[in-house]
Order: structure tokens, then sequence, then C-alpha cells
């Protein structure tokens, strides 16, 4: 993978940023210039949600060329707050532990790199929201 | 413009581990037995059906490669590329151009050379039919893919993996009459689950394995098939639609749309309903695309498939006889020439040629060949002619 290659994928991978179509509301990530739902080429740059749910997954145990090391690992289908569906690895997450409905967040790690001298790519995977219980937050006031 | 294009020589090589064949002898091999099946010497133009050369084999050009190794150099030949459903592809471009009157006789071949490379490199080209930048990125491959439709197909439907995996289970027992079948061996349900797990719920024996293989045709109108030969196969319809290439990006994940708007219109060009068929090769890199590619071609209601096939209604005595020499799971899927090795398959049924998996009275046989997840679909129906 050359550098540009990456470098242009940056916004979409780092900043889940998509298209949103203002005729039909369909979300496209990667973005679609022309709406393939509608025809529509009246369409907007649109973050999509960091949050989500998961509805389905599977566990890889039988990787492609260059995710040999991170085997066994958990690709899901999420359904982000705004309903788009993105497909995304789960991660800081046990196998036995993984369920469809778990709440999720989008969350920035290395993805695969290319040899001992090529480029490392980051982007995008998903891990189990944290649950904070805000009653136990320390209150500077006191 | 012809009126009906016919097929007048079939042939293929066994589909498997060929360590002492290369790309080239696979294609020239099948090819050789349809243009002899056929008594032709020279073609008008060569189609050939290849998925994954550049990447596996380190070859492109196969157009003019192809034509070379048949002798038959100055004739019209090119490659034509749609993912898993090359091979189907390349027949949809052979039918256009007789139809067309362009060519009166053409050769297509679809070939694939898969053992030359290191399963993680298969499984690296087989994901190059979905989006590089974004599917492939998140690590999934074909069979992590089947599993995520498997896994939302269970939920909706309330159905079981042990009653889908019967696709395999009828895909082994069918391919065991098959001297060219890759897995020519019975298997059972409870196999398909002792086997190890791939992605989960998918288990390796609801896969298709890497594998070589070529299968050829030779085309022409039907005027001069009657001639050529006394059983003509008419190509009553070839029809090509696509999809969305992001499967999660489609109206539902468990419709394959391409595969719905192929078949209506092949129905509608061949003046048949689904109740028309006698026999029919599906695309089933695991079961359920076998079950979902039931459903859309509109044998089954949606969300039926698995039952349909769990109550055995797909064996070769049954309702529909599906896959009866194997399909993708057991004859094999060399994935460029599976599309051709589906309609030498129906040729030889609708002939009376399938041996001991002749389906009885065959007249109408219909092929559903898939690039990637359903972003292509190619429908093929065929009558036997009178």
């Amino acid at each position: 993978m050359s550098a540009p290659a990456v470098r242009r994928e940056i916004p979409y991978r780092y900043r889940l940023m998509g298209t949103k179509c203002l005729n039909c509301g369909a979300l496209f990530h990667p973005p679609q210039r022309i709406c393939p739902k509608c025809g529509s080429k009246d369409l907007v740059e649109e973050e999509l949600a960091w949050r989500g749910r998961l509805v389905a997954y599977t566990v890889i145990r039988r990787p492609p060329k260059g995710y040999e090391d991170y085997k066994p690992y958990i690709v899901g289908l999420i359904e982000l707050k705004d309903g788009k569906l993105i497909l995304a690895q789960i991660v800081d997450c046990d196998i036995e532990e993984v369920r469809p409905g778990l709440k999720l967040e989008a969350t920035f790690r290395r993805i695969r790199e290319d040899g001992k001298s090529g480029i490392i790519e980051y982007g995008y995977k998903f891990r189990p929201v944290i649950e904070w219980n805000w009653q136990k937050k320390p209150n500077p006031e006191k | 413009m012809s009126s009906k294009v016919a097929i007048v020589g079939v042939g293929c090589t066994k589909v498997g581990e060929h360590w002492d064949k290369s790309l080239r002898q696979l294609f020239l091999e099948a090819s050789l037995k349809a243009l002899e099946e056929a008594d032709v010497d020279r073609v008008d133009a060569i189609y050939v059906g290849n998925m994954a050369s550049a990447t596996i084999n380190f070859q492109q050009h196969l157009g003019a490669l192809m034509a070379d190794v048949m002798g038959m150099r100055g004739v019209d030949a090119v490659r034509v590329e749609a993912a898993d459903a090359s091979g189907s592809a390349a027949v949809h471009q052979a039918y256009m151009a007789i139809k067309s009157g362009q060519a009166q006789t053409v050769l297509v071949g679809g070939v694939e050379k898969l053992t030359d490379a290191r399963p993680a490199d298969v499984e690296y080209a087989a994901m190059m039919s979905e989006r590089s930048e974004y599917v492939v990125y998140s690590g999934i491959t074909i069979a992590g893919l089947n599993a995520i439709q498997t896994q939302l197909y269970m939920d909706r439907f309330n159905a079981r993996y042990e009653d889908i995996v019967n696709f395999a289970v009828n895909d082994h027992r069918n391919a065991a009459g098959n001297p060219y079948a890759q897995f020519p061996f019975p298997i059972t349900v409870e196999r398909v689950l002792e086997s190890p797990p791939v992605a989960d719920p998918i288990r390796l024996f609801d896969t298709t394995a890497p594998a070589d293989g070529a299968a050829a045709l030779v085309l022409c109108p039907l005027e001069t098939a009657k001639k050529l030969c006394d059983t003509p196969v008419v190509i009553e319809a070839s029809v090509l639609a696509t999809d969305g290439v992001n499967p999660y990006e489609r109206d539902d994940v468990l419709t394959l749309t391409s595969t719905r708007v192929a078949a209506e219109r092949a129905y509608r060009t061949a003046g048949i309903t689904p109740r028309d068929v006698d026999v029919v090769e599906v695309h089933n890199t695991s079961s359920i695309m076998g079950v979902l590619a039931l459903e859309d071609l509109g044998f089954v209601e949606k969300g039926q498939g698995w039952r349909f096939v769990a109550e055995g209604q797909i064996a070769l005595n049954a309702d529909l006889p599906t896959n009866t020499l194997g399909g993708l799971k057991a004859r094999g899927h060399p994935w460029g020439a599976t599309g051709v090795y589906q309609l030498v398959e129906l040729t030889w049924q609708l002939r009376g040629e399938a041996g001991g998996n002749q389906v009885d009275g065959a007249e109408i046989g219909l092929a559903q060949s898939v690039g990637g997840l359903g972003a292509t679909t190619v429908v093929h129906i065929l009558r036997r002619w009178h």
C-alpha cells in the first residue's frame, strides 16, 4: 500500500466521515457522490455517529494475509445511532463476552502493517461502552 | 440478429489440486473437449472467465494468451471479470456476441488456478470482490460475511445452523456421483458441525476449498447447432444484474436483490415461471448463500428456504433437484470457472448424460452465479431442444 493510497482515506477512517443524501436521507460510508438508492446528486458530508449497538458478529479464525497476528478476532455488524450499518473489528472484549445488542463506541486503532518497512495503517475499531456511574463521580465542590 | 443461441459442445477438467497443470493447460484441456464435441476447429471469438490470475498467477492478458494456446492467433479474444461470477459473465458476453451477429461460433472458457498460492493469499484474493478500503480492511473474510448473514438469518427466521447446513450435505451426496468433483464423497450434518470453526458459526465443511479447474462451452446460433449436433441445448435467457457492493448498504442484508432482478428478467425472457424449472444450479459459497438463492430465485418464500432444504426438497429425486453434480461445496469452486461448470452440468442433465445423477425428463435448467456477496448475479435458463 502506498502512502497516498492510505492518506486519502484518512477522513473516512479516522473521523468516520461519510455522506448523506439530502433527498432520501440515506447515509454512505465511504462517501458516495451520487446516491445509489434514489439517484440524487444532492449529498453532503456527514460524520457518522460514534456509538451504536452490535447487530451480529463472527469470530475470524482463518484470517486473510496481513491479519494473522490478531487471530482469533471478532468482526461485527454495528448499527450506529444514526441508523447506519458499519462493519468493524470489536476489540477490548473477550470472545465469550460478545453478544448482539452490546453497546459499542468507535476507537482509533492500528489496523495492519505492510511488512517491517512499510506503512502502518490506522483506523476505526469498536469497543464496548464503559458505563460510568455518575453518582460515584468525585465532586470537586467538596 | 440471431434468434436463439445454442450450446453445441461442453468440456471440463476435474476440480481439485492440479499440481502438474498451469492456468493455460487447464484452459486448453477443457476447451479441447468442448471443441471436439462440437466438431469445430476455429471460432470467431473467445471469452475467458477468470477472477484472480493477476494476484495468484501473476498473469493478465488472458484473451490473447488463451487464443495463442488454442492455436487461434488473430481471433477476437478477451478476458471477462466479475469476481466469482466471471465465468457466467463471460458466457453472457458470448451470448450477446452471437445475438448481435458479430460472431457465429464462440468458445467460452472459465479457468482458475488457486493452488499456486498460500491459503492466506487465497483468502485475500477472494476478498477482492468486496470493497478493498473498507470491508476488506476490517479483516473479514468471505466465510465471515457468510457467517454474519447466517447469524442474522437464524435470528430473523428462527432457523438453526444444523438445518441450514443440509445444503452442504446435499452437495456432497450429489458429488459422489460426479467424476469431475473435488470432494466426491457424502458427509453428514454431524460431520459438518464437528469440523473446525472458520468464522463462527460457519464450520470448515460449510465452506469451499481453494481449487483449480476449467470448464468450456462452444456456442453458436440454433440454426447452425441443428446441423452440428443431435441434441442442442438452447440458452433461453442470459441476464446479468448488479447491486451495491457493500452487502450492508443494501435494502436488506438477507435479500440478494441482484438475483431477484436477474431472475425476474430471465423468467420473462424465457416465458416461464419458477415452477417450470426442472434442475437448478446455485452459487453456495456457504449453505446460507444457497438458501438465500432458492428464496430470491422465487422457488420458496423468503424465510422458508432453510425448511425447504432441511426437508430434503432439493435432493435429486425431490421437487427441485439442486446442485445435482455437487455445487460449489463439493464439485468445487474454482472461482472464475464455476459459472461455466454450472452450465456444463446443466447441459449434461438436459441431454440426459448425467449418469447416476440424471434427473428424469429434465427439460429446463436454471443456473444462478454470484460475484462476491451478491453485487453481481448472472442467471441463465437453458432448455433442451426438440
